[in-house]
This record gives C-alpha cells, structure tokens and sequence, in this order.
C-alpha cells in the first residue's frame, strides 16, 4: 500500500490542530510517517487526552484515607472496605456511537466498563447506568431508547453480571444526542490487585483476547467531535460487541492474576492497541518494541495503521515474564481466546512497532499520553448569556392549579419520574445472586458474599438544576447521590463521575464545566467522598445546540451490618411520616415546574452542605438504631410524588399503605408538595421510637415534622389530593411501557 | 477466618478443573452419606453455574462440585445441574451447540439410566436441544429480555421435584429470560397434560393461570416440566435465585430440598434393604 503524503492539511484531517502538528514534528525531529501521525491523533484527541479537561480535574478532591490508587492512575478506582477486599468501580460515556448506532454503542459502553474493572484483578459484581434520552414522542427518541436499552441488556446479561440501578431523563436537548454513562462495580483482594503498566526488559507483551478487525478505527476522534448529520457516516468507527468472548475473558484474566502470571495488564478500549502500549510503557518508564505481524487479525491485508487504530472489542494487553509465558497461554487456550507474544519490553521509553519486516513507529511513549506530552490547554470560560433571562420569572404570578389530583397524577406519569420498570425488567438485575432485590428505594444494594456486609450504588444528576446553575446543580448531584445511598443505610464512601457536556471550545459551554467540577469539588470535600476517577465527554450537541450540562455522579456506599437496611416503601399501618429537613418551596427548576407550567425557569435549588451532611448524619444513626420503617430522599416531583412513591412501592409488595396527611404550612400549597427543596427525607417510624428520633434530629439540628400516618389503601393530602393507592400505581408503573411501545 | 469464607464464595469457581477432580477422587472414601453428590456443568458462558454452586454448597451443605463441560465423566454425582447463562454465546440458538459438549454425551446417557438432571433457564433450553425433554423455547412474545420475579403454581406434587410442596401452592421465583416462550406441537403437550408432566405453570398471585399472568408467551403458561420417566426436569424459572434468606424470598429451596429429600429417602431405602438382607 502506498502511504499518503503527511502534511498539515492531513494532521487536521485527523482532528490534530496546527500548533499540535508543530509539536509532533519537534517531538520526533522529522515528518511522522502515516501511522505514527494515526497514533499521535488518537492519543491527543479529547477522548484519550483529556487535554481541554484536565487542568480542571486536578481541582477535585482526589485522596482520602481509604483510596487504594490515585484517580486516573489506573484503569479504574480503589476503595478499600475491609476485610482485605476493595471495590475497583469507574462510570464511563458512550454517548457518540450510541447516538449513530444505539444498540452496539451501548453494547460496547457496558463492554469497555466491565475492562476497565477486571483489567485490575476485580470480579465485577454490579453494573449501573445513566441514560438521557430527547423527547418521548419523537419516535428517533423511541428507536434510540430501544435500542441502547436492548443493547445495555444484552451485553450485560449474557456477561453474567447484574445491572442493579441507574437514573434516566428525558429532555429535547437530547433528542440527537442521547447520553449513555456506563458503571460496574467491582471486588478484588488486596493481594489480587493487577496494574496498568509495561516493567522489566525482556518481558514479554502479549495480547490476550479477540482477533483484531477493521472496527472502531478512529472511534475516539469520533467521539472528540459533534454529532451532526454527517455522523452518521461514521458508523464504521462504532465497535461490535461480543459478550460471550468478554465472558471468556474475564475468566481468563482473573485466573490468569491470580495464578500470579501477570506483570501488568491494561484493557483496549479507545485507541486499541496504540494507547495501552503507550500508556503501560509510559506508567513503567519503559518502552516496547511490538511486532504487529503477531496479532491475530480477522480481516486480509490490514495496515499497520489499521492494526494499531482499531478497536476491536474483548481484547486486552498483558506483560508476563518469559517463565510464564507458556502458564499464561495455557489458561487462555483452556478458554479458547488468543493468547500471542507480540514484543518486549525494553528500558528506552520508546514505543517501536514492526510490521512486515519494517519499522512502521517509533514514538517516546511519554509523549503521547496523559500527564506526559499530550497537550493541555486552559480554555476560556464566560458565563453564558441565558443564566440571567432565565432566573427573571416572578414565581407568584403563576396560577395555582385548580385541581391536585389531576397535577399529581401527571406528574407521576411524567417520563422524569414514573417508574422505569419498562427499562430495568430487561436488565438481568439478579444474577450471581448478591442484589437484594427486596430494598426497593433510592439506591442499589448488593450483599458481599460470606460477610455480614453490602455495597450500596446509585448514579444521580439532574441536569436541569445543572444547566439552570452548573455550581449548585453539580453540588447537588453529589449530594443527592449521597443521600440516596444513605436512605438504605449505607456510608457514602467515594465517587466516580461521568462528565457530559457541549463542545469545550465554546466558552459559555467550558464556563458550565468549569462551574461543575467546582461544584463537585466542593461537595466532595464536605461530605468526605473523594472522586476516584471517571471521564469526560465533551461534543455532545445537537444540530441545534449542546445538551444541558450533564456531571453523572456513580456514588458507593458501605453497609456493615446487611439486616439493617432500609427500603423506600412503607411497611404498617399507623407508622408515622415525618419530613427530615425544612421546607421552603422552591420551584425554580422542578419537575412540576416544566410539566405543569411548560417552564425550564428560575434558579435551581440552592443547597447547604453543611446542613445536608448533618441530615444525612443523623439519617445513618437513626437507620443504624433500627428506628426507621422506610426512607426515601425528596426530589423530582417534591412532597407529594416523594409520599406517592413509598406508597406505590408498598402496592408493588402487595401491602397496599397509603398515607393520611394533614399539611399546616404559610407556603403555597403547589409549591410545598411540588417543590424541590435539597436535603429533606421522608422517613415511617413506629409511633414508639418517637423520643429518639426527636433527639437525634435535635443532636444534629435536624428540622424535622411529623407529616400524618401510615393507612390502608388511600392516599390523601389535607382535602385537597384524594387516591387509592392502586390508581396511582397503575399511572406510574405503566406510562413508560405505554410511551415506549408505539410504534 | 471470615475473609477466607469470604475468599471463596467470592469466586467459587475452581480454576484448574483437572487438579480439582483427583480432590474428589481423595475425598470420595471419606465422603458422609448424608450429603448428596451434586454437579453443576460449567459451559462457555453459564454465568449461573456460581448461583446454583452456592445454594447447593452453602445453603444446602451438599457435596458440590463444578463438571467441565470439555471433560467427558460425571465423576459419580447423583444430580445433575445444567446452570443458566448463554452458553457458547447462544449465538446460533439457545442451548443448540451446547448439547455437542463431550460433557453433554454423558448427561445424556446419565439421564437416560434414570440419573437426575435438572436444567434451569438455559439449562431448560440445552435439555430440549439435546431431546432429554421436548417441544422448545421460542423467543419471547414481547420480543424483550425479562427479568423479574413471577408466581408459579405447582402442577404435581408427587415428584422427586416437588415434594416438598403441595399441588396449587404458589411459589414466587424469578425468571430472567429473551428466549423462555415454551412450545411443543399439539400432541406433545396433551401428553404432557396427560402424564401430569407440567410441573409449574406461570399464575397470579391467588394462583389462577390467566394470559396476564404469562410472562413470555409459552403454551398453557408452561414454565417447568419433566420427561415422563420423572428423572428430567427443565425449569425456565431461577429457583437458585430465591433460596438464599439474605436476600429476602426462599421459595425456591423447595425445590432443592425435594430433589435432596427424594435422594435421602432413596438412600434409607436402600440402606434399609442392605441391613435386612445381611
């Protein structure tokens, strides 16, 4: 094949900019040939870089005691839980190949996540995701929706791992590009833990795993760029998956550590084969020399360039030392996967790579990645221009509704807030029987096995708040997380997040992120959960603009005594409901707001994390004491959807609990039940455990009311909302089947 | 010594399945009469093989032991379990290259000695491949994956898997399935109808059998049956899935603990006739 001719009209071609062509010429000392160019874009493009992003990471808080690894040191996060165990856990984005091919985008997202997790020693035990979809009633909306669930589904359930929990939106500024953040959660021994990194010379570097194809080439530059009506000629740059191979793969990898083989070992996602050589190379201040003739391929006549940028799902790079080198082949022949030697490392810190008998790269290794040459820019940020119109509304000219029933019926049969049973009873949410499916509420919980202990996981942001204030809707992201994995009895204990936002280039959209991560930053700080790693997708927009900003935030929460977690639905009659947290009726950015008013307006909730940490404090202790029935977090849909829920989650088991309440407050009524004030928790009680509830909240300064009672079958607010609780069950449990199945 | 619990119910699965056998061969003299000898198959791509090994192991105290499906002997289990999963990827179709497993040869011939094999989700699917069982399970009416918890109703309580309940009672076990809609031709089914080879049926929770209450489409709301020797089970149900307290409903130990009860009762009888005779 002849190479074409490599100038700086080609380097743009690859998504390089001059001022970076420029470097990569100083780095090399001459004119890269064709395949180094490929390298060299891949590697420095946003997905692999993080060049426009990561001045702003370092400003998260990324230590605490009990973090094993740095945040972006490996391939995902270490918390240390006790035990001599840890969790590896990591959330990443997939949203650009889902946007032009939704089922095998998503199928490859959960894929790459699942890597990352045993690429480090740990058998992932949970999987979670985060999926923003445009308007239901556009029926692109339907097939993308359709698609990326059945494909999340897919991968998941044939890989054997349960998809536990996540959190969805609709909203039109999705509605081209739908956003699908992919969690797992995994567990290692201390002593199993595997690294990312190429050391020792004369190791031998193998790639483990599927054959290499054509597919995916460029498809982290894909994802560096918006969507657009030609996007969909970048179909050939979305991976298929193959989760049975990923099945034998994890088995594989994970007798292969822990028969003790492995040096090191990093999966091939973006960039294949180029960006894990680079990075264990430069991890190991060491280099390699790869000879590509060695890799299995499963097409005829590929290129090196084509070798080196694919990526080929289900396939990883492992270091092993020549002794162990045939051990390690035979456990990947006893699971039927390639297993080949393709170089050595050697003590330069370049990355030589051979094809056909001639030198087709050589590259310092350092150069090409994160935290070494790659660049890093500082982009301007300005606050946009709509953050002021928007906040202009007087909120008291709005007409009250005339009827509650009707409103709180529609809103829970908004697609924001009606149940997701459509999506979840697709995901295989048992298998490896740990998910105790019966802790029906705000967040996931998975038992860990042969110990009295359980992990408990949600993924949370609103992306309204977000966009309506970036700094206190980014904060309350966290925060909400937080407070959900506390409303069944869990510790929070630490963060990843998936960063989703419009083209960096823009300053009004690097003003958003640049709030965000503040945001996030603080609220990390405050409630003692660092972040331990994540990732950013930035070029999510639309033909007509970018989506709201969208900080997906992947919280675990530490259970150590499983027989005291809590669930969200109510369990007796005569329990008593009582509001943990003041409220003052904020309607700016709520749910009720946008469906009933048709506004996307105000300011979004303000929150105080000093007051929020005391909330979720004092919610531990009484959950620890054994004096809580249920607790569910207020938030989308305010009060009133909040008491609905624990009510409707009482149906689904059958119990049937309503609730009788009496309201005496100066606030609007609309805005009180619908409002969307932070920091409040609906908790039932038996009406004996009264005294201690009351001291604690009293300990820890703790506003707190006794709302009404638990009774049977109704469902009723002062005079004004009147149900039986089987009407507002049949409304939130079938909406989303219902929306989702026209054709 | 907790961690080392720990150690191994986190990965239950042993990683050289050739050094595991000659431990059984050891443990074989030593082993109690109590404890029944229970193989789960472990195909490319069963991912419930660990659920069924844990319930059986550590719920049940059995003698549990993971059968390769590349090894060609059942190394003198009483029961057979053929776990859920994708095995082989389920790519050409659910269970059909799994029955070609040098293992799968064995199970057949096991079973056809009268030896018990129980097949759960795919497990249910590779029995019907391997025509230990007949009819198939088609696709999903609702063309989706489901997974969720449904109530079935025992058919017949007078089997070796069902003893422990009684006909009517309703068991809330989950399924999780995309290929789980059980047919057979007209024949077929009036004979199973006939022998009282239906074992559970997909019902409401008051234990009628009615359209709404079948998840996936299959014939008269089949969700278990067994061949008409009473040896062979298939199940598209988990009852490995509801058998564990920590995680709430335990429905499903009734069926292990029928299969474990039948063998017993097998065992005295049999001990009995060497106690008489000598």
């Amino acid at each position: 094949m002849i190479e074409p001719i490599i100038d700086l009209e080609l380097a743009i071609k690859h998504g390089l900019t001059e001022e970076e062509y420029k470097r990569i010429l100083e780095i090399l000392g001459r004119v890269p040939n064709y395949t180094e160019l490929g390298i060299f874009s891949v590697m420095w493009s946003e997905h692999c870089s993080y060049k426009n992003s990561i001045a702003e990471l370092k400003k998260l808080p990324r230590t605490g005691e009990r973090l094993l690894v740095k945040a972006g040191e490996e391939n995902a996060g270490l918390v240390d839980i006790g035990d001599g165990l840890a969790v590896a856990f990591k959330i990443e984005s997939h949203n650009h190949p889902s946007a032009v091919e939704p089922y095998q985008g998503a199928a490859t997202g959960v894929g790459g996540i699942m890597r990352d997790i045993f690429t480090m020693g740990a058998r992932p035990i949970a999987a979670l995701n985060s999926l923003r979809f445009g308007n239901l009633d556009n029926p692109r909306t339907r097939y993308l929706m359709k698609g990326i669930v059945k494909g999340i589904g897919d991968y998941g359930n044939c890989f054997g791992v349960p998809t536990v929990a996540g959190d969805v939106y609709f909203d039109d500024c999705y509605n081209e590009n739908p956003i699908v953040n992919a969690m797992s959660v995994g567990i290692v021994k201390h002593s199993e833990v595997a690294r990312a990194v190429a050391k020792g010379e004369g190791n031998i570097v193998m790639i483990v795993g599927s054959s290499t194809g054509r597919d995916g080439i460029h498809g982290a530059t894909f994802a560096s760029e918006e969507i657009s009506e030609k996007s969909e000629s970048k179909r050939p740059s979305v991976q298929v998956g193959d989760p049975f191979t990923e099945k034998l793969l994890l088995e594989a990898t994970l007798e292969a550590i822990k028969a003790g083989l492995v040096i090191g070992i990093q999966d091939m996602g973006a960039a294949g084969i180029t960006c894990s050589t680079s990075e264990m190379s430069a991890r190991g201040k060491s280099g390699m020399v790869i000879d590509l003739d060695h890799v299995p391929v499963r097409e005829i006549n590929m290129t090196a360039y084509e070798i080196m940028l694919s990526e080929s799902q289900e396939r990883m790079l492992v270091v092993t030392t020549p002794e162990n080198q045939d051990a390690l082949k035979r456990i990947f022949d006893k699971w039927e996967l390639n297993c080949r030697a393709i170089g050595t490392v050697t003590n330069d810190d370049k990355v030589k790579v051979f094809y056909q008998d001639k030198q087709v790269a050589d590259v310092p290794a350092e150069s090409l990645v994160l935290g070494g040459g790659a660049p890093v820019y500082y982009r301007e940020a300005k606050e946009p221009d709509y953050i002021h119109k928007i906040r202009n509304l007087d909120f008291n000219k709005l007409p009250e509704p005339i009827n509650y029933n009707d409103c709180l019926l529609q809103l829970l049969s908004s697609p924001n807030i009606c149940s997701r049973r459509w999506i979840y009873t697709q995901y295989d949410t048992m298998v490896r029987t740990n998910t105790m499916v019966e802790i029906v509420g705000d967040a996931a919980v998975v038992h860990l096995k042969g110990t009295n202990k359980a992990l408990a996981m949600k993924t949370d942001c609103n992306p309204r708040y977000v966009y309506l204030n970036p700094y206190e809707g980014s904060k309350i992201a966290v925060a909400e997380s937080a407070r959900n994995v506390v409303c069944v009895g869990a510790k929070p204990l630490a963060i990843t997040n998936c960063l989703n936002f419009g083209n960096p280039y823009k300053s009004e959209i690097f003003w958003q992120f640049k709030e965000s991560v503040r945001g996030i930053a603080d609220a990390c700080r405050e409630l003692g959960t660092p972040v331990t790693g994540g990732n950013v997708s930035f070029y999510n927009e639309n033909p007509d603009g970018a989506v709201y900003p969208t900080p997906v935030i992947g919280m675990i929460g530490e259970i150590n005594d499983i027989s005291k977690v809590v669930s969200a639905d109510f369990k007796n009659v005569d329990d008593v409901i009582i509001i943990l947290g003041d409220t003052f009726g904020h309607i700016g950015g709520s749910e009720y707001l946008r469906l009933y008013h048709n506004k996307v307006f105000g300011d979004s909730p303000s929150i105080n994390l000093m007051i929020e940490r005391n909330l979720q404090t004092a919610c531990l202790e009484m959950i620890n004491q054994r004096l809580v029935n249920s607790a569910h977090d207020i938030s989308d849909g305010g009060l009133a959807v909040t008491l609905a829920e624990c009510s409707i989650y009482s149906f689904d088991k059958n119990r049937q609990l309503g609730i009788q309440i009496d309201i005496d407050t100066d606030l609007r009524r609309d805005f009180y039940l619908f409002g969307e004030d932070q920091s409040r928790i609906i908790i039932s009680i038996n009406p004996e455990n009264m005294g201690l509830i009351e001291s604690i909240a009293n300990h820890y300064k703790i506003y707190f009311k006794v709302l009404g009672k638990v009774v049977k079958n109704k469902f009723q607010i002062n005079n004004c909302i009147n149900f039986e609780v089987a009407d507002l069950a049949k409304r939130y449990n079938d909406t989303l089947r219902g929306k989702a199945e026209i054709l | 010594m907790r961690f080392e619990i720990c150690a191994e119910t986190l990965d239950p699965q042993p990683f050289d399945f050739a050094q595991d056998k000659s431990e059984i061969r050891n443990q074989k003299s030593t082993m109690s009469h109590t404890k029944q000898k229970f193989g789960v198959v472990v195909f490319p791509g069963s991912n419930c093989d660990h659920d069924a090994f844990y319930v059986l192991k550590n719920i049940f105290n059995q003698d549990t032991k993971f059968l390769w499906h590349k090894d060609s002997s059942l190394e003198g289990v009483d029961v057979v379990i053929l776990p859920g999963g994708f095995s082989y990827g389920d790519y050409l179709r659910c269970g059909a290259i799994a029955r070609f497993s040098p293992i799968m040869k064995e199970v057949i011939s096991f079973a056809r000695d009268g030896g018990i094999v129980i097949g759960i989700c795919n497990g249910f699917q590779i029995l019907c491949e391997s025509g230990l069982l007949p009819g198939a399970l088609l696709m999903n009416e609702g063309l989706t994956f489901v997974c969720r918890y449904v109530n079935l109703r025992v058919e017949n309580s007078n089997t070796r898997f069902t003893s422990e309940c009684n006909r009517g009672d309703v068991l809330q076990i989950p399924i999780a399935h995309g290929e789980g809609n059980y047919f057979a031709d007209k024949v077929t089914i009036e004979t199973l109808e006939r022998n009282n080879q239906i074992l559970f049926r997909y019902c409401s929770s008051d234990g009628t059998v009615t359209p709404d209450s079948n998840p996936n489409g299959s014939i008269n709301n089949i969700a278990g049956i067994m061949n008409e020797y009473g040896n062979v089970m298939g199940v598209m149900p988990h009852p490995e899935r509801a058998a564990d307290p920590v995680l709430g409903r335990t429905d499903g130990q009734k069926i292990f603990r029928s299969v474990i009860n039948s063998l017993m009762v097998n065992e005295n009888l049999k001990n009995n006739i060497l106690v008489e005779r000598s």
